[in-house]
């Protein structure tokens, strides 16, 4: 019934060490887990020591410079490399962020990293996101109105109205937050996590959406929306600081508040 | 393995339109529980320690303590029922397991919060010491 040690498959080895070529300085290394799914070898963790003189001061930085110079077998997600895509999220030195801005010099000691928890893995540091896309889409994030948008111009807003769906905007789906959470780890198949409850939070509280009643009817369940006990793990993670704890808390009065 | 749509899978059964009365009644019941105890550990402080039976027999006996110490039992087992519950849910992935400890919870919760009513009762209601 419990299951307290990782299955056979996913406990990680010792991995090959990568040194820094002769005469390099000033050196970090980087501990990275490895799985490759081809090889049908279990995961491991490779050493990569990094001359930091001829490096740029990301993580993201660092993991290009070991692809490019080191292994190119290393596989990550990456894009922007200013924190806007959301792509390159993994677990730096214990903590979900993404390692485009994540600074090298933040980390004491070794750099540890490893893709977002408790997903599956796909390769390396690249999780499978299809549940938490699919989270994402289930709750139908985009404007839903019964009134007919008026003939020549665009639906109106107040600015401060605007401003009350400016941050949870700033999501970016890196999926920081999701994976940092004990509740999602557990019930991610029903919980939706605090990624999808924020993007149904903006969508809710935007004033010219017209589906409020019918967004909070299908957030109102146990598992979707009550597994979250707010440790706010996801507020900590998010590397947009933004709050998602907060709009799951929004939401849960905003249930009660139309009972009485 | 299963070929239905991640969306599909994620919609499930939908949405049980439920769980803000048990998230309501959690937060309720918190409160409650803050004023019941602080009764109980006032009165039990302004009883004093070892103070002789008769008199905390007597102080049980009134009609107000015999009440708030009804409502501390019931309260209590209510509470302790819902955040059990909680956690019940968050770990037992199995459902039929889930299903039969939240059942098993509830019946447990029951007795013991009967027999506490009935302790009290029993003062209350007893011959005078």
């Amino acid at each position: 019934m419990s299951q307290f040690r990782l299955p056979e498959n996913s406990r990680v080895q010792p991995g090959k060490s990568h040194a820094a070529p002769a005469g390099a300085k000033n050196l970090k290394t980087f501990r990275i887990y490895r799985f490759d799914p081809d090889s049908n070898q279990k995961p491991r963790v490779d050493t990569y020591e990094v001359d930091m003189d001829s490096c740029g001061p990301m993580v993201l930085d660092a993991l290009i410079k070991i692809k490019n110079e080191v292994d190119s077998t290393l596989t990550f997600r990456r894009s922007c490399r200013e924190g806007i895509c959301g792509s390159c999220a993994m677990n730096i030195d214990g903590v979900n962020t993404l390692a485009c801005t994540k600074a090298i010099g933040e980390i004491k000691g070794d750099a540890k990293i490893y893709p977002l928890p408790h997903l599956p893995v796909i390769k390396d540091l690249v999780p499978d996101l299809t549940n938490f896309y699919a989270q994402y889409a289930s709750v139908k994030p985009w404007l839903q109105t019964r009134t007919p948008a008026p003939p020549d111009r665009e639906r109106l807003q107040s600015k401060e109205d605007q401003e009350k769906i400016d941050r949870p905007s700033a999501c970016i789906l890196c999926a920081c937050c999701s994976t940092s959470c004990p509740s999602y780890w557990w019930n991610s198949d029903r919980f939706l996590g605090p990624a999808a409850l924020l993007a149904a939070y903006r969508w809710i509280i935007d004033t010219r959406d017209e589906a409020t009643g019918e967004r909070l009817d299908e957030l109102e369940d146990p598992f979707r929306l009550y597994r979250c006990h707010t440790i706010m793990n996801c507020a900590e993670a998010c590397p947009k600081d933004l709050n998602p704890s907060k709009a799951i808390a929004e939401i849960k009065k905003m249930i009660v508040e139309r009972q009485h | 393995m299963s070929l239905r749509s991640p969306l599909g899978r994620v919609l499930g059964l939908g949405s049980a339109k439920g769980g803000a009365g048990h998230w309501y009644s959690q937060r309720v019941t918190a409160v409650a529980l803050v004023i019941l105890g602080c009764w109980f550990i006032a009165s039990l402080a302004l009883l004093g320690a070892g103070a002789p039976h008769a008199a905390v027999v007597a102080w049980l006996r009134s009609p107000f303590s015999a009440v708030m110490a009804l409502l501390l039992v019931a309260v209590t087992a209510y509470h302790a029922q819902l955040g059990l519950q909680v956690v019940f849910e968050d770990y037992i992935s199995d459902k039929g397991t889930r299903m039969v400890v939240l059942v098993a919870l509830k019946f447990a919760l029951v007795v013991a919060a009967l027999i506490g009513v009935l302790a009290v009762l029993r003062i209350a209601f007893g011959a005078q010491a």
